[in-house]
């Protein structure tokens, strides 16, 4: 039987402004299936986005959506967390929204470890403005403002998180598609900052620069590329090789930001 | 029971004018001289269960103040010329998405670190032009320590009733300087929460101005589901492209203020009847200016002030008023020529405007406004 | 007292003139219910070198919040006596720590000279209340508001263990000023 999705967009708002063969609609469904999983009330469940391709996902849900300025939904979730923190809070967006211009408020929200799901869809590429080069984009490769190959080296999202201090760090990929909602779920009922890192991709912007002559092409490189990290404790370092760790990476127990200033709060208030 | 009165600072002061009004939410970033705001409401707020965040940066300041704005919280955020500049595209947001907030910028001397604990006046134009996009602005220029309390509240009001950042600009003599403050008992000042929709959730639209400019802002969390978003967008949230609607919803954002200007506007004249020169002054400047009035009407000249407690938007039509009145208008302004700009384009020429500017980190005395004052004469 | 009384409390970064000027703020704003305003000098200025404290005090409301000629200064080093003895009102005052300033500025005002610092240790015992007894030498000298003005101001300030400490030196200096007055 056909998964119901239809409950949980807006009416109207289909068809979505992503490229065929994009993998952000794949995030869309994983992050769907997962909000249903933890039975989130949407009325009480905020989903906020930056800019850029993968930010406009919100405008689809039937939720709470605030699609806010360029690298600043960190922030804004932030805010509103702390004002009411039995919301939900998820942060989708992409790699130059998550981790340029919206660095700063990626580290500090891991470092508080605030309750909240951070789904950052990781296409190494600005697709919005028509493929200039992320913090994310392969040294080397080409872009359309890196068409002598791309001089800047790259962050890997997922140890910055956890360097930072998230305390829940998971990786999966838009080929792995029934992987995404059970990564994106335990994030959800984590309790603290949780980063789901999805390696997507862009055929449009960044495929066919780059000598993938299909979306089929980048699914591959994908489906080729990943490992779990289960069957990547059994592998040597040469077979690992240019792969990709996919799975939880990290997962531990902190205190978590909105539950240590409501101590505070007592604190204040001589009890 | 006596009132409640304290010696404070002016920062202190519009941190307690914050609380009156219902603020539970503060997001701000260590800046001088407005870091008392922040001090103050670290303190206060977690005593009345309201949330103070000391962000990573200015942007992640006002990025996280309109985020619990939309929770329904009432916030509050300060901060000073660097940091309103960063500040600047947020702020924008916030009048696109038309969210209730508060921002107080305690000017100091720039571009860009300028001098931190230097007095300024030189944000004033930013204040209106500094985000890009057309866009209406509710500034507020309070001058003493009592004003800043009671401005302070009447900025909460402003944001909440026009669902706008509204921005207090103070300056570092008012802010860092002590005065006595009665504070208010509660109900004796006029607090004003924002609309919540009276139509069910799914007929629910976050910008239907059919009936009326400012349509009610549903809180995050309250059943309402909606779409926010800094694009241009129709009467649903939704972006659009659509010509109509995008000039619509823009001309609408702003005619909601400046078609209420009546209910904006609040300004003090002072010795205005007769007066053959006005000085036009704002914030600890219009301090020198009442004394330079006083010392002046000693010598036999008929002075006096306008003082306008909203500078944004401007208010055009008295100012004209003056214009045709007086012989000479004088500005006296932490600047090199800000307001004065707004005075000369409304006075149309009908009077001499004349401007007294000061950037070397000193206030403008009163000597300084009574000389020119004479050489205009 | 005239319409606008200016004074001008100055000396060490830390030396608690800040303090100083604002009880007499509040001695003079919220205990005699008259108009005051106290400014004070920020940042790097205001933690080493010299450093000052500014109050106007007046029956009416007060419009230029800073000082524009002083009636009467403190000056608790010769730093802060040279650079903020200055613009002092004829017929004004000022007092400084002799131990400290050797070379008073002097011009047409009249120069009161006190072991400010001294006392503090000597007869009070401990240096940190100098300030306080900086303030009642001042009000002593002025009389810009009550002698049990002050004395109320300053301890609604400080702890409940320090109020002896702060009330002897309060008065040490207030009563100084006396003993000053009368030779």
């Amino acid at each position: 039987m056909a998964y119901d999705y239809e409950k949980s967009i807006r009416p109207g708002k289909l068809p979505h402004i992503w490229c065929p063969g994009c993998g952000h609609g794949i995030v869309m469904k994983g992050l769907i299936r997962a909000m249903d999983t933890c039975e989130l009330d949407r009325d009480n469940t905020a989903v906020v986005s930056g800019i850029g391709c993968a930010s406009r996902l919100p405008g689809y849900l039937d939720t709470c959506t605030l699609h806010t300025a360029h690298g600043r939904a960190a922030a804004f979730a932030t805010g509103i967390k702390m004002a009411k923190p039995d919301m939900n809070v998820i942060v989708v967006g992409g790699d130059g929204d998550g981790t340029a211009i919206g660095g700063n408020h990626f580290i500090h929200a891991c470092r508080r470890n605030i309750d909240m799901t951070y789904v950052i869809m990781n296409n190494s590429i600005y697709g919005m403005t028509g493929g200039q080069f992320s913090p994310c984009t392969p040294t080397g490769a080409k872009a359309s403002t890196t068409v002598y190959g791309n001089p800047d080296p790259t962050f890997d999202i997922s140890k910055l998180a956890i360097g930072a201090g998230a305390t829940f760090v998971a990786r999966g990929t838009a080929y792995h598609a029934v992987q995404i909602d059970k990564l994106i779920a335990e994030g959800i009922r984590h309790k603290g900052l949780a980063v789901i890192e999805i390696l997507d991709d862009c055929p449009t912007t960044y495929g066919r620069r780059n000598k993938f002559r299909s979306v089929i092409d980048m699914m591959k490189r994908l489906k080729e590329t990943a490992v779990p990290v289960t069957a990547a404790a059994k592998m040597t370092e040469e077979q690992l090789e240019g792969k990709v760790l996919t799975g939880v990476l990290y997962n531990t127990e902190k205190p978590e930001y909105t539950e240590q200033y409501a101590k505070l709060i007592k604190r204040a208030q001589g009890a | 029971m006596a009132k409640k009165v304290a010696l404070i600072q002016g920062n202190e002061a519009c941190a307690q004018g914050a609380l009156y009004a219902g603020c539970s939410f503060f997001a701000g970033y260590p800046i001088t001289p407005s870091t008392e705001v922040a001090e103050v409401m670290s303190i206060e707020l977690p005593k009345i269960g309201g949330k103070f965040i000391q962000m990573e940066d200015e942007i992640g300041a006002i990025a996280a103040l309109i985020g619990a704005a939309l929770t329904g919280a009432k916030a509050l955020d300060s901060t000073s010329g660097p940091g309103m500049s960063l500040k600047q595209e947020l702020l924008g947001y916030a009048c696109i998405a038309e969210i209730p907030c508060v921002i107080v910028n305690v000017q100091r001397g720039g571009p860009s670190t300028g001098m931190p604990t230097g007095p300024s006046q030189s944000d004033m134009q930013q204040a209106m032009w500094g985000t890009h996009g057309d866009h209406a602005a509710i500034v507020l220029t309070p001058a003493s320590c009592q004003e800043i309390y009671e401005e302070t509240v009447r900025a909460f009001n402003l944001a909440e009733k026009y669902r706008m950042p509204v921005q207090i600009q103070l300056d570092e003599i008012c802010a860092h300087m002590r005065e006595k403050v009665e504070y208010a008992e509660p109900g004796e000042l006029e607090v004003i929460d924002r609309e919540a929709p009276s139509v069910p959730p799914e007929e629910y639209k976050p910008y239907d101005a059919s009936k009326g400019l400012v349509p009610p802002l549903a809180s995050f969390g309250s059943g309402y589901r909606y779409h926010v978003t800094g694009l241009n967008k129709a009467a649903d949230g939704f972006p659009t492209t659509k010509a109509e609607l995008v000039d619509a919803e823009e001309r609408r954002q702003i005619d909601k203020i400046m078609l209420n200007q009546e209910d904006i506007q609040k300004n003090e004249e002072y010795l205005l009847d007769d007066a053959e020169v006005i000085l036009f002054a704002y914030g600890s400047t219009s301090r020198s200016a009442r004394y330079a009035v006083n010392e002046l009407r000693k010598d036999g000249v008929k002075a006096g002030m306008f003082r306008p407690l909203t500078m944004w938007p401007f208010p055009e039509k008295r100012v004209a008023e003056l214009a045709d009145q007086a012989g000479a208008i004088v500005c006296p302004e932490m600047n090199l020529g800000q307001m004065v700009r707004e005075v000369e384009r409304v006075a149309k020429g009908n009077c001499t405007v004349a401007h007294i500017g000061r950037v070397d980190g000193e206030p403008i005395n009163p000597g300084q406004i009574i000389d020119k004052v004479k050489e205009v004469l | 007292m005239a319409e606008r009384y200016e004074l001008r409390f100055s000396g060490a970064g830390g030396q608690g003139l800040i303090t100083a000027g604002i009880i007499l703020a509040e001695a003079a704003s919220i205990i005699e219910n008259k108009y005051a305003v106290q400014s004070q000098s920020y940042g790097p200025e205001a933690r080493g070198g010299a450093s000052k404290s500014e109050v106007i005090i007046s029956e009416e409301p007060i419009d230029y919040p800073k000082a524009t000629v002083v009636d009467a200064c403190l000056a608790m080093t010769q730093e802060a006596a040279d650079k903020y003895a200055v613009g002092i009102k004829p017929g004004g005052l000022l007092l400084v720590d002799s131990d400290f300033v050797k070379n008073p500025p002097q011009g047409d005002y009249k120069v009161y000279d006190m072991p400010i610092m001294r006392t503090a240790k000597e007869e009070v015992g401990r240096e940190i209340v100098a300030n306080v007894i900086a303030l009642g030498a001042m009000i002593a000298l002025t009389d810009v508001v009550k002698r049990e003005s002050g004395e109320k101001a300053v301890l609604a300030k400080v702890p409940e263990a320090f109020i002896d400490l702060n009330k002897k030196a309060y008065n040490i200096g207030f009563e100084k000023v006396k003993d000053l007055l009368e030779k």
